[in-house]
């Protein structure tokens, strides 16, 4: 017999556990399914930006199987390539054999996380403190929210600033800090309620997932979100029961937290009686489609997750496949030029949308404000990076670029390389922000080339990764990230 | 493990973040991909330039230490497996392209440059370099020059040979020699440059490829025909070829593919018909147009149940989604696929086809048949399960009678995937006793100590797959 690699590595630690729980864990059908074609190299952003095999999930494949046949102790060394991933999934669409790498990885860095002796106390704690006692709890969040908004708009920030207290964090924490949109204690429900009507004949009923940190820094998304699926002949309930999807867990190897947090979603929207549940956000969207394989062991509960997953869909797939909606601005419309889209169930009655909403003109519902400042009619170049969960696990890509090529006024460019991760992934740009820093700048090279002034996105996370680029790269000024949401309902809705 | 000695010579040479020996290094460059082949280096190493290359290849001659080079891994022979331990060394750092002469077209690039990256700039400055093996989007060039990769335009515009005009190489001495050059006639001495085309890493390490490129086709148009006869597609294969037509793309897929193809890609293909083919013809429009009306005609006349013409790029695309699938497909329906590479001349092909279908059969495996027709390089492909050492028995058996049936119909082992180390069994089948004799001198003459990609190409006798992990 010939000797293995685990024959020269002591094991020291709890290192001989973790074998244990990531070879229970680890799916070794699907381990099996990676024939190692290689395919998914060039998909994978850390491979791209190292060139090491290790860095691509053909390698994390790998080592995650010599783990699993005992032929590699789960060192150091495997526990940071596992948190070194993205987690955008580009493999998966890359993939000839289907191997759900998403799946891999969230085992891998469940068990890790279960025996890990490399977190500091404090990072402990943090973790606690956000996965235990913050997410669950969209009460919290909304009071972490109000903090926020004290923070932001009392003369705290100012006097933080001013005194350089931020020079305590590192770089990549000012960043953020900087580019933070402002908070709102008062989440979508609080400020405009639960139920709101459809336009016209109603399609079918909505349930808007509001997300927590969704609806905390950007509520007004949120409330737009709402009044466009009204536009386009949705009732939108919003259940108040709802709690955060469970993502930033299921990511960060907290598989039981996600588990719990799924089941009170899942309740809440089946008691809501709902035909869609509708997310505005890429990265909880991901999540929520596949509740029915995060729940798939748990009798009691794997009926309604496969109903929950069944429902789940991005807001602009919902727009264009099943809403009737005019995505055009007045203008456009006068001089017949109007463009339909979806429009399965349209009506002539419900396809005037302009008028009745008495909403503000010449601005964003203040969701854009401060920015490149355009009027709602003004002819604007855009372009739009996917958020990775919305393209490669929703696989919804097409649905956005319908949207922006529709509305009237505004010319889409595509961005080179939209289609890969932009370096937020969730919490990745706090915990990796040298890699995170180097794909970001890689990004805003192809967002100079494109000329837009609206760079837009679909999920929050990707949203702040931008506006922190524009910064970071100068282009404030010229050029505003925004939810394709914003933009839209600032087109469309926003209109006298 | 490396001798403490090796790996410091090493690291002094390229830098220490560019020499690696931790696990996760090992164990990320133990494959390829190849199925069920796995085998540890003791040492990873990217060199960045040809000085490098020279340099640890002296410092591995002198110590006896084995040598594998390699680009993406991406090879279904085997042929970058480090089966007998030694340095496996990554040429991803010498990817740059060094030049491209629009006077005489050609390119001079470094190995690890990837394929595709190369075909796309070619191609924005209006030239055109056609070998495409599947891989391209990953592999490189080196790897590509290496295996001489084939691709779907073989049958019109050759192979990677037909394009290397060219190379830079390091010999397992560490000397650097050159063959060839930006010259389209060359006799001075052996033909080097086309003898390292295909050698697999075990004679040399190619540092830099000079590359022949040509003027890209004007139009395209795509068709495809159905068959319930399997003789008829043949039949039309030679027949097109007799009518001095040499089309771009002659593709096929048999009937358990298209079956395996329609389930995954619910295309609403006939399943009853015994043959599909994809013909895509390429050039001035004028005679595009003539040659697939012609093509068309001789469809019809061996009896095709339905020929279809694209009209536009959209059809095309349509037409052409049940042969791109055919792969993923087939990858979906078992965990493990073995993809070979067995080729017939294009007048045997149905022969073959029925060959392989009865060898499937007689074993108990299930192997599908799809390839380039227009070259007579098919790929049968199995899907089944590393786990079931029964089945894989099957599977290997059956196999080595299809390399068998192949030679008999005047065919050889491998079309283009390479020896390696999976065939290295059957290529005395194809070369007979004498041949690998002088293959083996060949070796000797290049790399007397045999430390460059040992135990590919020439095998003992054994022709069993085996797992093999090492220490």
């Amino acid at each position: 017999m010939a000797k293995t690699l685990s024959d020269l590595i002591p094991t020291h630690g709890d290192r001989a556990g973790l074998a244990t729980t990531l070879k229970n864990a680890l799916d070794y059908d699907q381990l099996t399914n990676c024939m190692r074609c290689g395919f998914c190299l060039p998909a994978c952003p850390t491979f791209r930006e190292t060139g090491f095999e290790a860095e691509s999930p053909r390698g994390r494949i790998a080592l995650m199987k010599a783990v699993a046949d005992g032929l590699m102790d789960p060192d150091e060394a495997f526990e940071t390539q596992m948190n070194h991933c993205l987690g955008c999934r580009a493999c998966e669409p890359a993939c000839p054999a289907d191997v759900k790498y998403g799946q891999l990885l969230e085992q891998a860095r469940d068990s890790v996380e279960k025996h890990t002796t490399t977190h500091r106390w404090w990072v402990k704690a943090a973790r606690k403190t956000a996965f235990e006692g913050m997410f669950p709890h969209q009460n919290r969040m909304r009071l972490l929210g109000g903090a926020l908004q004290m923070y932001q708009r009392t003369g705290l920030r100012k006097l933080v600033r001013g005194a350089g207290l931020m020079k305590l964090f590192p770089q990549h924490m000012r960043d953020m800090e900087a580019i933070l949109p402002d908070a709102s204690y008062k989440g979508v429900v609080e400020q405009i309620g639960a139920f709101h009507p459809a336009k016209g004949e109603r399609i079918a009923t909505v349930g808007l997932f509001r997300g927590c940190i969704m609806d905390v820094l950007f509520t007004a998304t949120n409330k737009n979100t709402v009044e466009l699926l009204n536009e386009a002949g949705f009732d939108v309930v919003i259940p108040e029961t709802q709690n955060c999807c469970g993502a930033l867990h299921a990511h960060s190897g907290e598989q039981d937290g996600a588990k719990a947090l799924a089941k009170r979603n899942i309740a809440a929207f089946k008691a809501a009686g709902v035909d869609w549940i509708a997310s505005n956000a890429g990265g909880c969207g991901a999540l929520l489609v596949e509740y029915d394989h995060l729940l798939h062991d748990d009798p009691q509960w794997k009926d309604d997750a496969r109903w929950f997953a069944k429902r789940s869909v991005d807001v602009g797939k919902l727009l264009v496949e099943h809403g009737r909606l005019r995505t055009v601005a007045r203008a456009a419309v006068a001089a017949g030029a109007g463009a339909m889209i979806g429009g399965s169930g349209a009506t002539p009655a419900s396809a005037q949308v302009s008028g009745g909403h008495g909403a503000p003109s010449g601005g964003c519902g203040g969701s854009c404000s401060g920015g490149v400042g355009f009027a709602s009619d003004e002819k604007v170049r855009i372009t739009y990076q996917d958020s990775c969960h919305l393209r490669n696990v929703m696989r919804s890509s097409e649905a956005p670029r319908k949207l922006m090529r529709s509305v009237a006024n505004a010319e889409f460019v595509e961005l080179a390389e939209a289609d890969r991760c932009c370096g937020s992934a969730g919490i990745y740009n706090l915990t990796q922000p040298q890699m995170a820093g180097r794909i970001l700048d890689h990004k805003m090279e192809h967002v100079k080339r494109t000329g837009a002034h609206y760079l837009l996105t679909s999920n929050p996370g990707c949203l702040l990764q931008m506006k922190n680029g524009i910064e970071k790269h100068g282009m404030g000024g010229r050029m505003e990230a925004l939810h394709l949401v914003d933009f839209l309902h600032d087109r469309i809705c926003a209109k006298d | 493990m490396l001798q403490e000695a090796v790996a410091g010579k090493l690291r002094a040479i390229v830098g220490a973040q560019w020499f690696k020996d931790d696990p996760e290094s090992l164990i990320t460059h133990s494959y390829d991909g190849t199925p069920m082949l796995q085998s540890l280096p003791d040492g990873v190493v990217y060199p960045e330039h040809t000085a490098h290359v020279s340099a640890i290849l002296k410092v591995l001659q002198e110590h006896r230490v084995p040598v594998v080079s390699r680009g993406s891994g991406t090879n279904l022979c085997g042929g970058t497996v480090p089966v007998q331990g030694g340095v496996v060394m990554v040429m991803h750092r010498m990817n740059r392209i060094l030049q491209v002469d629009l006077e005489n077209l050609t390119a001079t690039v470094q190995p690890g440059l990837n394929t595709k990256a190369f075909i796309t700039h070619v191609e924005s400055l209006g030239l055109f370099y056609p070998p495409d093996p599947s891989s391209m989007a990953i592999s490189t060039i080196g790897g590509n020059i290496a295996e001489c990769s084939g691709g779907l335009r073989g049958l019109k515009y050759g192979t990677t040979k037909d394009y290397v005009i060219g190379l830079e190489a390091v010999l397992a001495s560490g000397e650097i020699i050159r063959t060839g050059g930006k010259l389209m006639k060359d006799v001075a001495g052996y033909d080097l440059t086309k003898l390292l085309v295909g050698s697999e890493g075990t004679l040399a390490v190619i540092t830099e490829a000079t590359l022949k490129l040509v003027p890209p086709p004007k139009t395209k148009k795509t068709m495809l025909a159905m068959y319930k006869d399997l003789y008829g597609a043949a039949r039309t294969v030679s027949k097109i070829i007799e009518n001095r037509i040499i089309p771009a793309t002659l593709e096929f897929l048999d009937n358990p593919t298209i079956r395996v193809v329609d389930d995954f890609a619910k295309l609403g293909l006939p399943l009853d018909m015994d043959a599909i083919l994809l013909i895509e013809q390429d050039g001035e429009a004028e005679m595009v147009d003539r040659d697939i009306e012609r093509i068309a005609e001789i469809c019809r006349s061996e009896n095709a149940e339905r020929v279809s013409i694209a009209a536009d790029e959209a059809e095309a695309l349509k037409l052409l989604t049940a042969r791109r699938s055919a792969f993923t497909a087939l990858a979906r329906l078992r965990p493990t696929t073995i993809l070979e590479d067995a080729t017939v001349p294009r007048s045997k092909i149905a022969d073959m086809v029925l060959a392989i279908n009865e060898i499937a059969k007689r074993h108990g495996v299930t192997i599908c048949t799809f390839g380039h027709a227009g070259d007579g390089n098919l790929h049968p492909t199995a899907t089944t399960d590393a786990r079931d050492a029964d089945e894989i028995h099957r599977v290997e058996e059956a196999f080595a009678e299809i390399f068998e049936a192949a030679i008999a119909l005047g065919g050889t082992i491998t079309g283009e995937h390479g020896v390696g180390l999976v065939k290295a069994p059957f290529l005395e089948w194809k070369v007979g006793a004498a041949g690998i004799a002088v293959m083996q001198g060949i070796k000797q003459a290049f790399d007397p100590n045999n430390i460059l990609n040992p135990g590919k190409m020439f095998a003992k006798s054994a022709r069993k797959r085996v797992v093999l992990s090492r220490g």
